[in-house]
């Protein structure tokens, strides 16, 4: 089993982040895993996307063409990213900032309202982890308590963030689920 | 010691730390600027020195010195800073001195850009500088190989007083995979370095570090003494990687570093469709593994080598193959990092009979 993820937005989203949190879940659970960024040059507030394979197999190519599964934080992402999943994948659109959804019928499509939710919770910066919390309700890539273990971990040394991170990667994992 | 995520970049400047390098003198570039950044915080921890210097000319002329005192040293760049050390490191060769350096590639040339490439093959195995030398040259694939690879660069570089560099690619430097630091026991077949300038001690003779040579005979000497080492090294030190090449299969794919790992997908989805295609993956570049290349393209009908450069390490593969086998090629430059999909399309091309696409001109 492999599962392949380009997450996208626009930077300060908090993409990159999203994707190291899902490879460090994989890693926690002795699977192997590889993230790869887009490093090219880009300008404050441009678009911003990484590249994560888990699997139960040495991993090849990080290059992936057709995904199986997309995380779309932005419009320009569902315009660029919509369209190269794979048939029978998975597209995740986060809702508070997408309007519009992707007229493929050969996928599964979902939708969570990130932003709304993480304003709920008292900061809309933690939209990344709500979505990320939605995103392994769906694919079921790692564990809930492996994800919850390297939030805890990765927040450790910043706690006035350590309990609304929590709190939304928990939220977005039971509106999922 | 358990697993860790870490970039490429990373890896390679814990490695070098696990290989007892206390000294880096270089200048950031990207797509390396996390190697510097990190040495910057973790030399000192293990009462090192990290210095950045005012550019990669004097950096490779700090490398020159401090190797002089037998000191293991490293230094890391990309494609542009590696064309400005290369004076000081034909200085180092015809110095026989024992350096690191690292080339995570980037487009070229001039200035390029910042995206992966493998442009500076030819640069890096053929002709760095002037003088007749050679770097030893290993091209990683993965992170841990990466991690792996540079300690043995230490010790090839002691081994040899020669400079061995780590060719990489931007995308290789900027990835994180999990890495294991390996506690290896330090390698006692090392020669003592009695060459080193430390001072002088009586009775003993005294150390000079030079490269120049005004008489002939001399120079042509020193000449044959660094060839002797090469051949040593074609002799002892080459690596290499086969993959699915148990079996039959009518295309042969040769490949290395970044490349090398997208070609593995790409073997692996032809699999699924019921062709079997081999993949041999250089490490060494140079010195290279010619003859073993040569043995494992004698199964296939035709040899397909596959770069992001507009066709360097071809050369070789030439070399290689004396004719014996058609050569296929595919290249994507500036950038450009082809994917399995992209790749497995010109393998179905070319068993087909027909030329690879040029998409490129399109």
């Amino acid at each position: 089993m492999t599962t392949e993820l380009i997450v996208a937005g626009f930077g300060g989203q908090g993409v990159l982040l999203f994707g190291k949190f899902l490879a460090l879940s994989g890693l926690k659970e002795g699977k192997e895993v590889v993230w790869i960024p887009s490093y090219g040059p880009e300008m404050r507030g441009g678009t911003c996307n990484c590249t994560v394979v888990v699997s139960e197999d040495p991993i090849g190519s990080p290059i992936i063409d057709s995904p199986n599964t997309v995380v779309v934080m932005n419009k320009p992402s569902l315009a660029k990213f919509g369209p190269r999943v794979s048939p029978d994948g998975l597209l995740l659109i986060n809702s508070s900032l997408i309007d519009t959804t992707s007229d493929r019928t050969d996928i599964r499509i979902e939708t969570v309202p990130a932003n709304d939710i993480a304003l709920e919770l008292g900061n809309g910066k933690a939209a990344n982890m709500v979505a990320l919390g939605a995103y392994v309700a769906l694919t079921k890539v790692v564990k809930f308590d492996t994800i919850l273990d390297v939030v805890k971990e990765n927040f450790a040394k910043k706690k006035e963030f350590l309990d609304l991170n929590i709190r939304a990667v928990k939220k977005g994992y039971e509106l999922a689920s | 010691m358990a697993k860790v995520l870490m970039k490429g970049n990373e890896a390679l400047a814990e490695g070098a730390i696990r290989a007892g390098c206390k000294l880096f003198f270089g200048y950031p570039i990207t797509p390396q600027s996390e190697i510097p950044e990190y040495l910057s915080r973790r030399l000192p921890e293990v009462g090192g020195c990290y210095l950045q210097a005012e550019s990669e000319v004097a950096a490779s002329n700090m490398l020159y010195g401090a190797a002089g005192v037998g000191e293991r040293v490293f230094t890391s760049s990309s494609s542009p800073g590696i064309s400005l050390m290369a004076e000081g490191l034909s200085y180092i060769a015809g110095a026989q001195l024992p350096v690191v350096v690292l080339n995570m590639v980037r487009g070229g040339p001039g200035l390029g850009g910042i995206l992966p490439a493998q442009s500076d093959y030819l640069q890096a195995t053929k002709g760095l500088g002037h003088g007749d030398f050679r770097l030893l040259v290993l091209a990683p694939s993965t992170v841990q190989e990466a991690a792996d690879l540079i300690v043995d660069a230490f010790d090839l570089a002691d081994k040899y007083r020669n400079p061995v560099m780590i060719l990489g690619d931007g995308m290789l430097g900027q990835m994180m995979e999990p890495v294991e630091f390996k506690d290896r026991p330090k390698s006692k077949d090392l020669p003592p370095k009695t060459w080193a300038a430390t001072g002088l001690v009586p009775g003993k003779k005294k150390s000079i570090i030079n490269s120049l040579y005004l008489d002939p005979l001399e120079l042509e000497a020193n000449s044959w003494e660094l060839k002797a080492k090469y051949d040593a090294m074609a002799r002892d030190e080459l690596r290499w990687e086969q993959f699915n090449c148990e079996g039959e299969y009518d295309v042969l794919i040769v490949a290395y570093g970044s490349m090398a790992r997208i070609c593995k997908t790409t073997i692996e989805l032809l699999k699924k469709r019921g062709v079997s295609v081999g993949l041999f993956r250089p490490i060494t570049v140079f010195p290279y593994p010619y003859k073993q290349l040569s043995d494992a393209a004698q199964k296939a009908k035709m040899v397909f080598c596959v770069e992001m450069s507009t066709g360097q390490m071809l050369d070789d593969v030439k070399i290689a193959l004396e004719g014996s086998r058609p050569i296929h090629f595919y290249g994507r430059t500036g950038g450009i990092v082809p994917s399995p999909e992209e790749v497995l399309r010109q393998v179905e091309r070319i068993r087909n009979g027909e030329e690879v696409d040029k998409v490129w001109e399109r």
